[in-house]
């Protein structure tokens, strides 16, 4: 059997186990079978795509079914850009279903849950896998769809149905995006399959990018596309929005880079331009707006927002280099960017899974009614600061290694020569590195309100350790953030055949390189050392404490926190999370337009004194206020036509063929 | 042969910057005193306090987690690694190549994200009023850091140390990025470091306090590591500053135990000299407010930014 074959088969088990599950017994009783066998059919695309990866490199498993629309038949392909989106999506899956083996015992009404989950994994592999533009948008809505109701399980709570109903909004918006560029690309004799796209490139492909920045991006999350993102992951259960966060925007990247690297033909010189700022923006307003919350998954979801941004960064780097047919420097920054969609998959749904069990544990998402879960739960604790560190960038864990590969890349931007990108770029660096030292920021905050300091409410003191399946799952990722952090050199060696089929170069081998340093492009520019970071960091600290216990003391006396001498038994008088971001909400105040309102009692008056922190969120307020105002208006004005007699709706007919036969008239005037 | 050299010049470099970092701030402290006409501690006095420190009963908070008692040693080794991988007497040593300046900058981060995240461990208004603090700095100090970074990395054409500073020795001119980049790394030190004006290492008036806040309720032996781990990198942003823009003396790669000599010799010159300007400043300015320093860093931020730019735009000519 093929790869591709394979690959169906498995994916076809996802959307048949629900309907034989649903057959044979109640869903309360199936939650464990269906998680164990999507976990167990995710690792069976996981090794198929891998073996693709590995032994295959560039060669290619296509497969075509008369199924779809009769005169294209639905293709399916796994080429090495599909196989690394595959490996990706399915590892995901894996973990979240491994999680969900124990996580998904607490959920109340596991039919609504259960069939979607399946179906949703389902969606994410065959828009992957699609090889023609037809099976590529129904997959893709299939993936949207099933997605929305994963959001809508909880459909009780008003703040769910809300988030739904953007999300299907913006969803439905970003597929009538891709389906009119997949239409430019097509062109007049409609080529629907992706193999005759790109045999003959359209001569309108920056208008295609404009539409799949807009289709894809929407999906990903790019600013100003992104507010549903933020409602809709929060309010899935948590192995679905570590699924969505982490997979379902890489299957956006997917697709932003198939189309635009793969279908489009060669990139013009100002499609970067057009990419990068809006990349930059996203970076800095996701972090930005990650700070401000303190709803744990909430946070996440905007940090998200951040970390597509990064990876839209390489992209558009990897545009502007392959536009100006420097090859070597195209690849770096596409190998950093396809590097990050790995690392931001783990890390992201690490840090998901870690909400998911604070919130088993406690039931709450606040941070607010959070604190000292260290505790309880030492090892959820563990793996979330594992992901805290992967996520802000900190040497040795892996999100340093793909935000240093893009930082590489930034420097080798003055080579350029367009003036406007001379220009760009190094404000983008700038944005990067503000962008991570927030990230860092809303980490510490995150992690430290969480699971440090003292317990604010009773159910955070009575916190208890999850589930192993759980555990398993997030000491799987913690581990892997460790492990490509420290040795990156065998996954960059692996993505070179990616790399190479989408801008014709890739980044020198790595794996040769003594003592498994990565070196970009040589060794005087630049080089880091994940493996030896972590050995020296960790012999010198357990030199430190074993010199320290052994030579000088060990004794231990517990007491009273000192808190300059007047200790505060409530736990009320800690930092909040509020209070945490504060300093940097106050710096960055214009950009969310921030309040404060401080209402002090009068002295000797003994009421509460209150603060209210009101922030606007520019980007609804200024872009999609109007235009939802707009169509509610014109709708509400256009409702009149409903209730017409006969004889009107006739002659308003009538009106519109004398108009639309004006119109031709005009045309063929014009025309001759 | 060749390799045991090497490795014992690099040993010998991490004991020298572990062996020098209490001396630095002995002295820094003694030349602050006798400004101030004062008589001031001995230059010895930071090790007789890590010293007895460290053999005293370690008092914790009832509810100290793991992370508050392993964090004073991850930052320390963290600090100690990336003050141990700058070029103090040579470049090019054995494992120079491990991390590159932005890796460094990182690993000061690392450091930087455990400290804030004790401070907030047992749970006081103090400590977490410090972290808050401390992260909103570095919020702006890091990316100033990286602008840098990059200004010297367009001219040296890497953004490794030892090739920078072997590029600055060899053939650096009088350039108006480097001193914006001087200016800006200058700032970014003061604020790394907790320095007057962005912070008082002295202070004992705690609503003023930053670094100090943070590890508000250490006490013996995690209290001196994290001591030491601060006079660390007061020694790396030193040794910092001395490699990129005062490289005269250090030894070059594959030269002999005479060329370590001198660069030895010169990089405790350079100490005194750093040394002596950082009392000199911190003695004749104030303490800023807290939301000034946001726009000192922004000056850094600034400043780098030009610079790098400047150089994006003359490198086409």
């Amino acid at each position: 059997m093929t790869p591709v074959v394979v690959a169906l088969c498995s994916v076809s088990a996802f959307l048949g186990l629900p309907l034989l599950v649903a057959a044979a017994m109640r869903w309360s009783a199936a939650t464990r079978p269906i998680y164990g066998a999507c976990f167990v059919v995710c690792l069976v695309i996981l090794v198929v795509a891998l073996t693709q990866l590995l032994s295959a490199g560039s060669t290619v498993s296509t497969l075509s079914l008369p199924l779809g629309l009769p005169w294209v038949g639905a293709h399916f392909r796994i080429d090495a850009l599909a196989a690394f989106f595959l490996a990706v999506v399915n590892l995901g899956g894996a973990s979240a279903s491994l999680f969900a083996i124990g996580y998904g015992m607490h959920e109340e009404a596991p039919g609504r849950v259960l069939p979607f989950y399946a179906a949703f994994l389902a969606g994410m592999n065959l828009v992957v896998l699609a090889d023609d533009a037809f099976t590529f948008l129904v997959s893709w809505e299939f993936m949207s769809l099933s997605s929305w109701a994963l959001v809508m399980a909880h459909h009780h709570d008003p703040e769910n149905r809300h988030a739904g109903y953007v999300y299907i909004v913006m969803a439905s918006f970003g597929t009538l995006s891709l389906l009119l560029g997949f239409g430019l690309l097509a062109g007049g004799g409609g080529g629907y399959s992706f193999d005759e796209m790109r045999s003959a490139p359209t001569a309108l492909s920056g208008l295609v990018l404009i539409l799949a920045i807009l289709g894809a991006g929407s999906k990903a999350g790019l600013v100003p596309l992104h507010v549903w993102l933020p409602l809709a992951h929060p309010a899935a259960p948590s192995h679905v929005s570590a699924l969505m966060s982490g997979v379902m925007t890489k299957v956006a990247v997917y697709g932003f880079i198939r189309i635009v690297f793969d279908l489009s033909g060669a990139p013009a010189w100002w499609w970067s331009i057009v990419i990068i700022p809006l990349a930059g923006i996203t970076c800095v307003l996701g972090v930005l707006s990650a700070l401000m919350q303190h709803d744990l998954k909430r946070l996440l979801a905007y940090h998200t927002v951040e970390n597509i941004g990064i990876i839209f960064i390489g992209l558009g780097l990897a545009l502007a280099f392959s536009a100006h047919n420097m090859r070597a420097a195209a690849a770096l920054a596409m190998t950093a960017a396809l590097l990050h969609v790995l690392n931001h998959s783990i890390f992201k749904s690490l840090l998901f899974f870690g909400s998911g069990a604070v919130l088993t544990a406690t039931g709450e998402r606040d941070m607010e009614h959070l604190g000292g879960l260290i505790h309880g739960m030492p090892l959820t604790a563990f793996t979330f600061l594992a992901g805290c560190m992967a996520i802000s960038a900190l040497p040795p864990l892996n999100g340093f290694v793909s935000e240093w590969l893009i930082f590489q890349a930034i420097l080798l931007s003055p080579d350029l020569p367009q003036w406007g990108l001379k220009f760009l770029v190094p404000a983008i660096g700038a944005m990067l590195a503000l962008s991570a030292a927030l990230a860092a920021a809303c980490f510490v905050k995150a992690f430290g309100v969480t699971f440090l300091g003292r317990p604010r409410t009773t159910v955070a003191a009575g916190a208890q350790e999850v589930d192993r399946w759980s555990l398993a799952a997030m000491f799987i990722f913690a581990g892997l953030c460790l492990l490509i952090g420290i040795i990156p050199a065998p996954i960059i060696d692996t993505l070179a055949p990616v790399v190479n089929t989408l801008v014709a170069e890739h980044m020198p081998m790595q794996s040769t390189d003594p003592w498994l340093s990565i070196v970009p492009i040589a060794e005087s520019r630049s080089s880091y050392n994940g493996l030896l970071v972590f050995l020296f960091i960790t012999i010198s600290t357990l030199a430190a404490i074993e010199i320290i216990h052994r030579f000088a003391s060990r004794a231990v006396r517990r007491g009273p926190a000192w808190d300059c001498g007047f200790p505060d038994p409530s736990p009320a008088t800690q930092y909040t999370a509020g209070g945490f971001a504060q300093p940097i909400r106050r710096v960055f105040s214009s950009l969310f337009d921030a309040r404060e309102d401080v209402t002090m009692p009068a002295p000797g008056d003994t009421a509460a004194a209150r603060l209210t922190i009101r922030l606007r969120d520019l980007t609804w307020e200024m872009l999609y206020a109007p235009v939802g105002g707009a169509i509610w208006f014109a709708a509400d004005h256009l409702s009149h036509l409903q209730f017409l007699t006969i004889r009107k709706y006739l002659s308003l007919v009538f009106a519109l063929l004398v108009i639309l036969l004006f119109f031709l008239m005009l045309v063929m005037l014009v025309w001759s | 042969m060749v390799l045991i050299l090497n490795l014992i010049a690099q040993g010998a470099q991490m004991m020298l910057v572990l062996i020098l970092a209490p001396l630095l701030l002995g002295y820094t402290r003694k030349i602050k005193a006798r400004l101030l006409r004062r008589q001031g501690p001995p230059v010895l006095q930071p090790y007789r306090d890590l010293l007895r420190l460290i053999r005293k009963e370690a008092v914790l908070a009832e509810n100290a987690s793991w992370l508050f008692r392993s964090g004073p040693y991850l930052i320390f080794a963290a600090t100690w690694v990336a003050a141990a991988l700058v070029p103090t007497f040579a470049v090019q040593l054995q494992f120079s190549w491990t991390a590159d300046l932005i890796a460094l900058t990182a690993l000061i981060g690392s450091a930087r994200f455990f400290l804030a995240l004790v401070g907030m461990d047992v749970g006081t208004s103090f400590g977490g009023i410090g972290s808050s603090r401390e992260m909103m700095f570095a919020s702006l100090a890091e990316p100033a850091m990286i602008m840098i970074v990059f200004t010297l990395a367009l001219l040296a054409g890497s953004t490794q140390l030892s090739v920078i500073a072997e590029f600055m020795q060899t053939h650096a001119s009088l350039r108006v990025s480097l001193g914006l980049a001087l200016i800006a790394l200058v700032i970014v030190a003061l604020a790394e470091n907790a320095r007057i004006p962005v912070d008082n290492p002295a202070t004992h008036l705690e609503l003023t306090m930053v670094h100090e806040a943070m590890v508000l309720e250490y006490s013996a032996r995690h209290l001196a590591v994290l001591e030491f781990a601060s006079a660390l990198k007061l020694l790396l942003y030193l040794s910092l500053i001395a490699c990129i823009f005062m490289p005269w003396g250090l030894a070059l790669a594959g030269s002999g135990p005479e060329a370590y000599a001198i660069g030895l010799t010169s990089y405790l010159a350079k100490l005194a000299v750093g040394g002596f300007l950082l009392a000199l400043f911190e003695t004749s300015i104030a303490k800023m407010r807290v939301f000034r320093v946001p726009d000192f860093l922004g000056i850094a931020l600034m400043l780098g930014l030009l610079g790098m730019l400047l150089l994006f735009v003359s490198r086409s000519f």
